[in-house]
């Protein structure tokens, strides 16, 4: 600007204009931020709280769920949320449960360190890991290796992801029947009861959801 | 496996068709009604209120530097708040228990939220507390959210007004329009339907529960869908949790994943009609729109090819590309998440792009790469992309000898030295700061990958910093001194010298008079003028970009 050639000394007044602007705009920006805080930080959640409780109370407090498969708000009453992923123990413990997918959240399906495994595409530790867990899958499901789908051998995002492919759903019956001592015919009703498709014929991609299918599993007995 | 992929396809472009039909239906309205947010002259009474409360006037036209004075005081001001209230957090209410934040990390969070990044070091449920996730970092989702939108329409009225000694419009009205007009009643909405389709909104802490397994597992509580809304309406992306919309309580269905696209997407694509309808010339908008129309197609489409193609060797060993999403959203609807929060400043993610396949996961940088203009952030998105179209009109310009002008106004020496430096800007940061974080050792100490990958990590956290993003290849551990503080400036000197530079760039025009179309002048609403505009984006990127890419993604994919 024209004002390079000026001295030092003339342009003194400007910068210290501009720093005394910069100030009173910030003390204007904290009263603001203040206000703003109420109204967002506040008054915002609160309110979307408020209607939540009143129009979906179920769905605000977790989508909870009793062991008989009830939906519950009380956390004292509920088993989990079924909207979240459990542990049943994989692959060659829990037998009799259906198993979710592979789970690198804490220990597994730990919803206080959501996180998928960040491993890059042409990981040699994923690809060994995928090969593992294949193995492990086939001989638990007594399945040839080659037929076991891919959301059996992968850790999801979240770590807590819910469902299973319909594939993994069928692929588990046998065992499940056997460690049951239930008739196969009757898991697979069972399985395909909980089988959610695509929204609306197209949104998103069908699946079963463990925990709602373990849930009517242990209503049947044995 | 034919007929699976054949539904897959269906319903991937049922899916996007779906986004593009309910896109077109808002954008006219809600881009008309913004205009009118920003012209009307009256003020509502609330918003007097605020203003009397908050002491500023909100009918003093601002020249540029006062509009930047008035920003920089209220983003320093966010800043310092929201670093107290990290530092603090031991101390406030609803803690959950947590301790206080470090001091870089509660730079880093506190840059990287007033900033509209959302780049996050840390893990949601294991760190911040309710109050700090409502009352700190919630009220930066719509805080500066509005402050890009106030710039984008500072830069707009600069086109709309002639010989107005550089007055740009005034900060703290449009920052409160910006808020209770636009962002806060949509946000509301959003959340409630949010919550319909599962999000949770309480403010319970986490309780252990026994499976029915009989293992443990907490509950977890927060008021999680009124910050989800804001946090893809304001293109701000950072998740209540560390697994973001990836996590079933951010977001639990396929239909409340396209609503979040939906989100992110909304203001950005309607702000081409603000645009048109404020400078007096609705194909101005049409042809800025069609230029980010055909680059977010362009994206989603390639990037939707990667995934369900599965080419690596560790999507080739699992039969698909699932590693890192989740069952209910599968490769098409991640594809389409991950385009679409890349080519904005949102950084959410509902899929891990660390573990995308390599021509998947390039392509998200690059969405990146190309500043975030198709359609880009909330205000940002279009001030870039309208720092672009300048670009476009001055190269055309030289081409055939002519004075460049846009919508009236002459491109200059000083117009196009700002212009060039926004250009400069965000690459000199992301090459610099990856330049350095592959040499020093707390750099090479960051990426969880050796090889390609891991230079692809360092470069995607620095390209994404720096453009304001927020997304990471997750492997990267950035909760380190080093990468918060280098991160940080990255983010900081990212938004606000751009900002900086548009705000002087409309103080230029706005000071300029209108000058007449010739016969030479380049018509700017053309299809041809759209193929330019997009061709000068791309190019500017590769020019950049392609030495860095090639030593990253491009060796991915070719090995």
């Amino acid at each position: 600007m024209s004002s390079s050639v000026q001295t030092a000394a003339v342009a003194q007044p400007p910068a210290g204009r501009a720093l005394a602007s910069l100030w009173r705009s910030s003390v204007a920006g904290l009263r603001m931020l203040v206000l703003l805080t109420v109204v967002l930080g506040i008054a915002y959640p609160l309110a979307v709280a408020g209607v939540a409780r009143i129009a979906f109370p179920w769905q605000a407090a977790g989508s909870l769920v009793t062991a008989d498969g009830d939906h519950t708000t009380s956390r004292s009453d509920a088993v989990g949320s079924v909207l979240i992923g459990q542990d049943f123990g994989v692959p060659d413990e829990g037998a009799q449960w259906f198993h979710g997918r592979p789970s690198v959240a804490g220990d597994g399906y730990d919803t206080l360190a959501s996180a998928g495994s960040n491993l890059g595409p042409l990981s040699p530790d994923l690809v060994a890991a995928i090969d593992e867990r294949r193995a492990a899958v086939a001989a638990a499901d007594s399945v040839d290796p080659a037929s076991v789908p891919a959301d059996a051998v992968t850790a999801s995002g979240s770590g807590l992801d819910p469902h299973v492919s319909p594939a993994y759903a069928d692929e588990q019956v046998a065992r499940v029947a056997t460690a049951r001592r239930l008739d196969p015919a009757t898991v697979r009703r069972l399985v395909a009861q909980h089988l959610d498709g695509r929204t609306l014929g197209y949104l998103g991609e069908p699946r079963v959801n463990v925990l709602a299918l373990n849930l009517a599993l242990a209503r049947l007995g044995a | 496996m034919g007929t699976s992929t054949t539904a897959e396809v269906w319903s991937a472009a049922a899916t996007l068709a779906t986004l593009l039909v309910v896109l077109a239906a808002v954008h006219v309205p809600l881009g008309n009604y913004m205009a009118w947010v920003y012209s009307a002259p009256r003020h509502l009474r609330v918003e007097r209120a605020a203003y009397r409360a908050a002491r500023v006037d909100p009918d003093a036209e601002q020249t540029w530097r006062g509009y930047l004075f008035s920003l920089l005081g209220f983003s320093a001001a966010s800043l310092l708040a929201l670093y107290a209230l990290g530092r603090l957090q031991a101390l406030l209410p609803l803690n959950l228990g947590f301790t206080g934040l470090d001091p870089a990390g509660a730079w880093n969070s506190a840059v990287s939220f007033v900033t509209n990044t959302n780049w996050q070091w840390y893990s949601g449920e294991a760190a911040a507390g309710h109050l700090l996730q409502m009352a700190g970092f919630a009220v930066q989702n719509v805080g500066s959210a509005a402050v890009g939108l106030g710039v984008a329409m500072a830069l707009v009225r600069g086109f709309a007004r002639s010989g107005t000694d550089a007055r740009v419009g005034n900060f703290w009205s449009d920052l409160v329009r910006g808020v209770l007009r636009i962002l806060l009643p949509i946000a509301f909405v959003a959340a409630v339907l949010l919550v319909a389709g599962g999000v949770i909104q309480n403010f319970l802490p986490h309780t252990e529960v026994t499976t029915l397994a009989g293992g443990s597992q907490n509950v977890l509580g927060g008021p999680v869908a009124s910050q989800e809304a804001i946090k893809e309406l304001g293109t701000n992306g950072g998740g209540f949790f560390n697994a973001n919309s990836a996590h079933p309580y951010e977001n639990p269905t396929p239909w409340t994943n396209l609503l979040e696209i939906f989100l992110l997407l909304v203001i950005p694509f309607s702000l081409p009609r603000t645009f048109g309808v404020m400078v007096g010339d609705r194909r101005q908008g049409w042809a800025i729109l069609g230029v980010m129309g055909a680059i977010f197609l362009t994206s989603v489409a390639l990037l939707t090819w990667a995934e369900v193609a599965g080419p690596g060797a560790a999507p080739h060993a699992a039969g698909a590309a699932m590693e890192g999403k989740e069952t209910r959203f599968g490769l098409a609807a991640s594809a389409l998440f991950g385009s679409a929060t890349t080519l904005t400043s949102t950084g959410a993610v509902n899929s891990l792009h660390d573990s995308f396949t390599a021509p998947g996961g390039g392509i998200t940088l690059v969405d990146m790469m190309l500043g975030e203009i198709a359609p880009g952030g909330v205000g940002s998105g279009l001030y870039g992309m309208l720092i672009v179209a300048i670009l476009t009109v001055f190269l055309a310009g030289l081409m055939v000898g002519r004075t460049p002008q846009y919508l009236g106004k002459k491109i200059g020496q000083g117009e196009i030295t700002l212009v060039a430096l926004y250009v400069l800007v965000t690459p000199l940061l992301v090459l610099v700061g990856t330049g350095v974080s592959v040499v020093v050792g707390p750099g090479l100490a960051g990426p969880l990958a050796t090889g390609p990958h891991g230079l692809s990590e360092v470069l995607y956290a620095f390209t994404s910093a720096a453009n304001n993003n927020g997304s990471a290849f997750g492997g990267i551990t950035s909760g380190t001194p080093y990468y918060d503080t280098a991160l940080g400036i990255a983010m900081l000197a990212g938004r606000f010298v751009p900002v900086a530079l548009v705000l002087a760039l409309a103080g230029r025009f706005a000071s300029q008079g209108k000058t007449p179309e010739t016969r030479g002048t380049l018509p700017t609403h053309t299809p041809v003028f759209v193929g330019l505009v997009g061709a000068v984006a791309v190019v500017v990127v590769a020019l950049t970009f392609v030495p860095a890419l090639s030593l990253g993604p491009v060796v991915e994919s070719l090995s």
